[in-house]
């Protein structure tokens, strides 16, 4: 946001840096989250590469029982809550004003603070690696190992893994009724609700799952931090409390937070899909009440992360989770039928929406296996989970989110991405991703149990588990491409103009990257398709 | 093929920079939803606690349990100030609310007045949950004596602070009331405070029925 002082040119560059910290421009505001979102992805994709060195073999080669619980760890925790989660909702920020054609967010102030507060929250958790061992509970941080000596995780780090998660959890919070505001309040003449982009309509739900799943979740780190610091007794069977209350809440909150994961990421696709098939998206109206049917649905099917606890109802968690089935099926067709008969122009974006489709099927579709209660009982808590949730996880939003970056980078920074780098980034991570993904099914139903450093190396373990590894690295090499193309596109890609996909949302109207407060103008929006609509002369009553 | 530039002025009255805040073309204003909304998550991290409370008094064998240092039921009725509180907080709400129309009416003085007497009122509640606090101490309930102690200081504890949390707020709102800057063409952020403030009652009402007015359980025989 423009200063009221001018700022001499002298001082230029320091001027320049006071800006951005000080900003509160949408726009600046969701590149900065890109950035930060970024350097912990990298961080924790590190992370990730120990933990499948240690694995590659059997054997303690390289760390310690305890180093290899802080990594996996680490590795979960920030991934999920310093990567994807602020991630979107960087996009989110940059993206949807823009869309909607609004000057900025309802609250610009609040935005910067929710912005802050990430960074923050990213360098309490990582405090714990010079503070004596960091959290070692894994993401979820179960009681007893958070609470009782000699279990795995006492120390400070996972107090501040505690902190750092409320603050971070705030901040959503912020995020979500900042979205909510700016959509309902600050939308373009003409842009009713009906014609607002896909994207848009998934950070509604989004925010709404936001608003009232982490609100929960803060409260049970709270009654964790009274215990472990206080003395209290919520989670302590011993002095009345109960540990499976802590499974309860926590997951009332974690299970919509993947749709929070997931739906934006969706959206992204779906905002790819029919600007690179040349047609509209198949079935609008359906793939919003898809959306919300999923949101909605998402309240309902926590404890099929705790069947084997047997202290939950399990057929009804476990028809409840079969259901979300039917709105992510519609939302396939959508995609499918988006395509179907289009004019594919096979960009970088596009690859990675179609990859999208493919890894999201295998997970979703394991997923349904695993919400089948005998079949869970069998996989709980193998590498079958870790197997599934990476499909979802890193091939669903992953891929959503490298799609997104690759369609609005030009938007960001007026510059387009290299399209031979970026397709050799799309195999590179489609051979890799599958390479150490794929074989973690069959590890899981061969029975190896998750979160361990060490394995027998007669269990029949060892050919898969190195080929896990060789994928990872193979990942590893397609994100080097990614940052080298980053870095070529920033000094010198080709400009990008205004609009370079053709596109049909209200942010390739104006210039890239836009001005302050966005526009000098708006088209007629008659349609979901406004830009579309311009192009063609469609600017009549129908 | 480029696209085509022509484009339609935006017409004045619907400039966008029309739709910043401050100006939201009717309807609810944009600091009153966003008010809305966050009461919707702060309903959300009390029910947490609620939850939280009801599992373990649902597991516990009896309740009040039984405080293993003297042997006896905890007893909450001792607490002489738990009464005279509760109708102070409603009674802030109401205050609350009549500064609110104050100011709908353009009346600066009513609402300075009634804003004065709710952070007032405010104040005196937290003070008298001190003095409960100290009195339950002094008794032997503290956050370690169990799923009792640690409930009933937790809930009781933040909804402590967003007592405080709404004091501040209303502070705030009354030092800019005296520096002038509401009116009755603007007064979002009176409207905004005085939701949250009429919110964090309404959680005492509950949490008052919950720990002083439900019948507890005895141990079956």
């Amino acid at each position: 946001m423009a200063t009221t002082t001018l700022t001499p040119a002298a001082s230029a560059s320091r001027s320049a840096l006071y800006a951005w910290l000080t900003t509160t421009d949408h726009k600046k505001i969701g590149i900065m989250y890109l950035i930060n979102s970024f350097f912990f992805f990298f961080f924790a994709g590190i992370l990730a590469l120990f933990v499948r060195t240690e694995l590659a073999q059997p054997g303690l080669q390289f760390v310690t029982d305890q180093t290899y619980n802080e990594l996996f760890t680490m590795h979960g925790t920030i991934m999920i809550f310093l990567f994807v989660i602020p991630i979107l909702a960087g996009f989110g920020n940059y993206v949807v004003p823009l869309q909607i054609g609004a000057p900025d967010m309802a609250f610009p102030r609040i935005n910067a603070l929710s912005f802050w507060m990430l960074p923050l929250g990213g360098i309490l958790l990582l405090l714990g690696f010079v503070t004596g061992g960091t959290a070692a509970a894994g993401w979820t941080g179960y009681p007893p190992l958070t609470e009782d000596y000699p279990l795995a995780s006492t120390g400070t780090g996972q107090d501040l893994w505690i902190v750092a998660l409320i603050l971070i959890g705030t901040s959503s919070i912020l995020g979500a009724i900042n979205f909510l505001v700016t959509i309902f309040k600050m939308r373009a003449p003409g842009m009713t609700l009906f014609r607002m982009p896909i994207l848009v309509w998934t950070v509604i739900v989004t925010s709404v799952l936001v608003l009232m799943a982490t609100p929960v979740i803060t409260s049970a780190l709270i009654m964790l931090f009274i215990d472990r610091n206080y003395g209290g007794s919520f989670f302590d069977p011993r002095v009345g409390g109960d540990p499976i209350l802590y499974q309860n809440v926590f997951w009332f909150y974690s299970h919509p937070a993947v749709y929070v994961m997931i739906l934006p990421a969706m959206g992204m696709v779906s905002e790819i899909l029919p600007v690179f098939s040349r047609k509209p998206l198949f079935g609008y109206k359906a793939f919003i009440f898809a959306t919300a049917a999923i949101g909605a649905l998402g309240f309902s099917v926590w404890a099929h992360h705790m069947f084997t606890t047997g202290a939950v109802y399990l057929p009804f968690f476990s028809i409840m989770t079969f259901l979300i089935a039917v709105p992510t099926g519609v939302k396939m067709f959508n995609w499918i039928f988006t395509m179907w008969r289009g004019q594919l122009m096979l960009k970088t974006p596009i690859l990675f929406a179609i990859g999208f489709l493919m890894m999201f099927l295998i997970g979703g579709i394991n997923g349904a296996f695993s919400a089948s209660v005998p079949v869970d009982f069998a996989v709980h808590d193998t590498y079958w989970v870790v197997a599934h949730l990476h499909y979802v996880l890193f091939g669903g939003s992953v891929f959503g989110i490298m799609g997104g970056l690759y369609y609005w980078f030009p938007k960001m920074t007026g510059r387009m991405m290299n399209e031979t780098i970026g397709k050799a980034q799309f195999v590179l991570m489609f051979i890799g991703f599958n390479m150490t993904f794929f074989p973690m099914h069959e590890l899981g139903l061969a029975g190896m149990p998750r979160r361990i450093a060490d394995y027998s190396s007669t269990a029949g373990w060892n050919d898969l588990n190195m080929v896990a590894t060789i994928g990872g690295f193979t990942i590893a090499l397609s994100m080097a491409l990614l940052l080298w193309n980053i870095f070529i596109s920033l000094r010198s890609g080709e400009p990008a103009g205004d609009d370079p996909w053709e596109a049909n949302t209200l942010e390739w109207a104006t210039s890239s990257p836009p001005p302050d407060y966005n526009f000098d103008r708006l088209p007629e929006i008659r349609s979901e398709r406004p830009l579309f609509d311009l192009r063609h002369g469609r600017t009549a009553e129908h | 093929m480029a696209l085509t530039t022509e484009t339609h002025p935006v017409p004045t009255d619907h400039n966008p920079l029309a739709s910043m805040p401050h100006d939201t073309h009717g309807g609810i204003s944009n600091p009153v939803l966003g008010m809305l909304l966050f009461i919707t998550s702060e309903v959300m991290f009390f029910g947490g606690l609620f939850a939280a409370y009801f599992n373990l008094r649902a597991n516990a064998p009896q309740w009040p349990p039984i405080n293993p240092e003297t042997n006896e039921v905890f007893q909450l009725a001792i607490l002489p100030f738990v009464g005279p509180a509760t109708l102070l907080l409603i009674l802030s709400s109401v205050t609350c609310q009549v500064a609110v129309w104050g100011i709908r009416r353009d009346d600066r003085t009513a609402f300075l007045r009634a804003m004065a007497v709710t952070v007032i009122l405010g104040i005196i509640f937290l003070v008298m949950q001190l003095i409960d606090y100290s009195l339950l101490g002094s008794e032997g309930l503290t956050l370690s004596s169990g799923s009792y102690g640690t409930t009933y200081y937790t809930l009781t504890g933040f909804h402590g602070a967003h007592v405080f949390g709404g004091v501040v707020m209303l502070s705030v709102v009354l030092y800019r009331g005296m520096a002038g800057q509401f009116s009755g063409r603007h007064y979002d952020a009176v409207e905004a405070a005085s939701l949250y403030w009429h919110f964090v009652d309404v959680v005492w009402i509950l949490l008052f029925s919950l720990l002083y007015l439900l019948p507890g359980k005895t141990a079956a025989t």
